[in-house]
């Protein structure tokens, strides 16, 4: 019922998106003719929605070559191009991350990407399937981070393993991952403090929280999580390089997707460094949060 | 402070080949270069679009047709009028007729403005003011703890309440409240909200009727993409913004989304956000953010961080031996461990004009192992090799590598790393380096 309720949210979302965006898109192919007039508007198009030059001018490339050789004339069938295209640059190849349980899941991000939110949604979907869930609350840097995360853990009814404000990080992983074992958890989440990517020590201190969570119990596998904001613009593309190299990134959850922004750096993100999109954020509520699906995304924003 | 753009576009120019007189397409061509850099530091496109327009028709005019140095031209030319949209109007906060001066934060969700509100209160108290801080974001889970935990580490009062009260009650009672204290300015945290929230913005409104602000800042993240200018132009509509604050400025965003906002709204740019600490805010440089947004590194912030970590005395010193040219190899290790203090190898690069594309081909974890590398390369050699590395021959060198566990290529590397360095900083004291080094007190 929750999930209907969740995918309702997505289709509002993503409508909304479409409705400015990516209709414009759409109805770029509905002329006569495919001219340099289309490809122009194109590029316009993706580099507005924070595409990037490089995706996009790789993508419009791609879509004229397959239209030059299939001999494509009519406006509508290079849509459909364009829609394969770009469903096969979101699914980049392998690097699945599983469905083992017990796994710990390590949510990271810029400052104010949606970490904390992002938690208290994917904890909701988690209890959802059956799953016991704790959280820890390892920023412990930002003020009232810890009391944020509690707040949440409490509405969702999940608890939550925290120290003081100032706290080591890995210590709170450490004790997370101990009390887990006690109580029979699958899914540790760990909300880590917000960082900009160029930060030398902060991103450090990132690898130690992972280090340290290895070291309690290598056999738990650990999925890392980059919340990426979707108003982001190009520095996405950096962020999600700076974070790979420290704590190597398993997927991307593109938050705040019921803006206006698309979100279009995660097709540069995904072209150019082949990681996953999990999960998208529609809403500051729980329910807000839905798995990313590249067909479905696609299909229905571009039908 | 445009040595990178300079190159790139010398580079079209020299593609172009000698014909003797540039053509408009000639400059065309070149401003593609400036379309590209624009685009990659988020400047809305059709901001990109009228810029260029208008550069063009300046480099139309003769001037750098007839130039013998074109690229140059061209740079200056794009340089100006960035400075142009980005400067103008003066930047401080406006204070009310009869205080207290009332100043409220707006933005989307995560922009920044809980601890923005912070640190506006702390540099308004530096400046002699008597700040009270107002948590008006009663809906994010820990906003209000969040502002009251900053209050109590700068000891400024903060105004909170019930998180049930609405924003605009809120605000009433802050006012009286500020006249008991006798603040002389009330900053005010709202809520993020998206700019198409009905709902929300409407709230938004209320609260400004109920606190008739003297300023309206809308925060924006420095990370924003080309949905700046839309998210900026329906804040603007909604309650008339008085300026902007730039926040995250501290990470590698080039930061478009300012220049796009102050192109299409004519917003000032009032401060940037430089750190999470409460201090991290700075008066805002519109030279400074036009390099950056070109993408020429930021000499200024770079030695503004040196002088952070370095003694200025020696500081003082290095930069005599660069002047002198007796910049050895143990200063080049010196400055190697100094830079190891303020950053990444690779955001300390991104900074240095023409070093930034050098950035891409460093290694993975180049920091601590390249720097303790170098260490044991220096440490390997004898006084005088140090001083005067173009004593080390093929012998040496194979004595270096040894004695440092090493390669004769690892020296090899280092020695060329060391000549460039020493190229760069010459270059950076003979030309228009000079006014930006002697800015090192
Ligand atoms: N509209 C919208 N807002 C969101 C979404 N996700 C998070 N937010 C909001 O974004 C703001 C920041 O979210 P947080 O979860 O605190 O972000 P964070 O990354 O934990 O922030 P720090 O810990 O301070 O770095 C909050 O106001 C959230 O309500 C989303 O999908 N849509
Ligand atoms: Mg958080």
């Amino acid at each position: 019922m929750f999930k209907i309720f969740r995918r309702r949210k997505t289709e509002e979302a993503v409508k909304r998106s479409k409705d400015t965006w990516f209709s414009k898109i759409s109805r770029l192919f509905e002329r006569d003719t495919l001219d340099q007039d289309t490809w122009d508007q194109l590029e316009e198009l993706l580099i507005s929605a924070d595409v990037g030059l490089v995706t996009t001018e790789k993508l419009i490339h791609k879509l004229r070559r397959r239209v030059d050789k299939e001999k494509i004339t009519q406006p509508e069938q290079a849509r459909e191009v364009l829609k394969e295209e770009i469903v096969a640059i979101l699914n980049p190849d392998g690097r699945s991350t599983g469905q083992s349980y017990p796994r710990i899941v390590l949510i990271v991000g810029v400052n104010g990407s949606g970490k904390t939110t992002t938690i208290a949604k994917l904890a909701r979907s988690y209890k959802e399937d059956g799953r016991a869930v704790l959280l820890a609350a390892a920023d412990t840097f930002r003020a009232a981070a810890i009391d944020q995360l509690k707040w949440w853990g409490d509405k969702v009814g999940v608890d939550v393993i925290s120290h003081q404000a100032g706290a080591d990080p890995g210590a709170v992983v450490f004790d997370a991952i101990q009390a887990a074992k006690h109580r029979q958890i699958d899914v540790i989440i760990v909300d880590t403090a917000g960082r900009l990517h160029t930060k030398f020590n902060l991103m450090e201190e990132l690898k130690k929280v992972k280090r340290v969570a290895q070291r309690v119990d290598a056999a738990i596998p650990q999925q890392t999580l980059l919340v990426l904001d979707a108003t982001t613009g190009q520095n996405g593309l950096s962020q999600a390089r700076h974070f790979t190299e420290a704590v190597n990134v398993d997927g991307i959850v593109l938050t705040k997707l019921d803006g206006t922004a698309k979100g279009g750096i995660v097709l540069a993100i995904s072209d150019q460094m082949n990681i996953p999109i999990e999960y998208i954020g529609t809403g500051e509520q729980v329910d807000d949060l839905a798995p990313f699906e590249p067909r479905d995304f696609v299909e229905a924003v571009l039908s | 402070m445009f040595e990178l753009l300079t190159e790139k576009i010398s580079e079209v120019f020299r593609k172009l080949g000698n014909k003797g007189k540039l053509t408009e397409k000639d400059v065309d061509e070149a401003l593609r270069q400036v379309r590209l850099a624009l685009l990659e530091a988020d400047v809305n496109l059709k901001v990109v679009k009228e810029f260029t327009a208008r550069v063009r028709e300046r480099c139309l005019i003769g001037e750098v047709l007839e130039s013998l140095t074109p690229a140059q031209h061209v740079v200056k030319i794009v340089n100006e009028e960035l400075v142009a949209i980005l400067g103008g109007k003066q930047t401080h906060l406006t204070p009310a007729g009869h205080p207290p001066s009332r100043l409220m934060l707006v933005g989307l969700q995560g922009g920044g403005k809980t601890t923005t509100a912070a640190k506006l209160a702390l540099h308004l108290r530096r400046s002699g003011q008597q700040p009270l801080l107002v948590a008006a974001d009663t809906r994010r889970p820990a906003a209000i703890d969040q502002l009251k935990v900053l209050g109590k580490q700068l000891d400024i009062p903060v105004h909170a309440e019930d998180p049930k009260m609405s924003p605009a009650n809120i605000c009433n009672n802050a006012l009286k409240r500020a006249k008991e204290l006798a603040s002389s300015w009330i900053i005010v945290d709202t809520q993020g909200r998206l700019h198409i929230d009905e709902v929300l913005m409407g709230e938004m409104e209320d609260v400004k009727k109920a606190l008739q602000p003297t300023e309206v800042i809308l925060v924006v993240d420095a990370m924003t993409g080309q949905e700046a200018v839309r998210v900026a132009e329906a804040f603007n509509a909604r309650v008339g913004l008085t300026g902007l604050i730039l926040t995250k400025m501290d990470g590698d965003a080039r930061g478009g989304a300012a220049l796009s906002i102050k192109s299409v709204t004519g917003v000032p740019i009032k401060f940037m956000g430089v750190g999470e600490k409460v201090d991290a805010l700075e008066p805002y440089h519109p030279d400074r953010l036009a390099s950056r947004i070109l993408g020429m590194g930021d000499m200024l912030t770079l030695i503004e961080k040196a002088e952070a970590v370095m003694d200025e005395d020696r500081a003082k010193e290095v930069q005599k031996k660069i002047r002198t040219a007796t910049f050895n190899l143990e200063d080049f290790l010196e400055q190697l461990q100094q830079v190891k203090k303020m950053g990444t190898m690779g955001q300390i690069m991104d900074m240095i004009p023409g070093l930034s594309s050098l950035t891409k081909k460093l290694p993975e974890g180049v920091d601590e192992s390249q720097v303790k590398k170098v260490e044991a390369i220096v440490y390997s050699m004898t006084p005088q090799e140090r001083q005067h590395p173009e004593l080390i021959d093929g012998s040496r060198r194979r004595r270096i590598a040894k004695g440092s566990g090493t390669t004769p290529q690892d020296i090899n590397q280092l020695l060329n790393q060391f000549r460039q360095a020493q190229k760069l900083m010459k270059q950076l004291d003979a030309g228009k380096g000079r006014g930006l080094l002697s800015k090192l007190k």
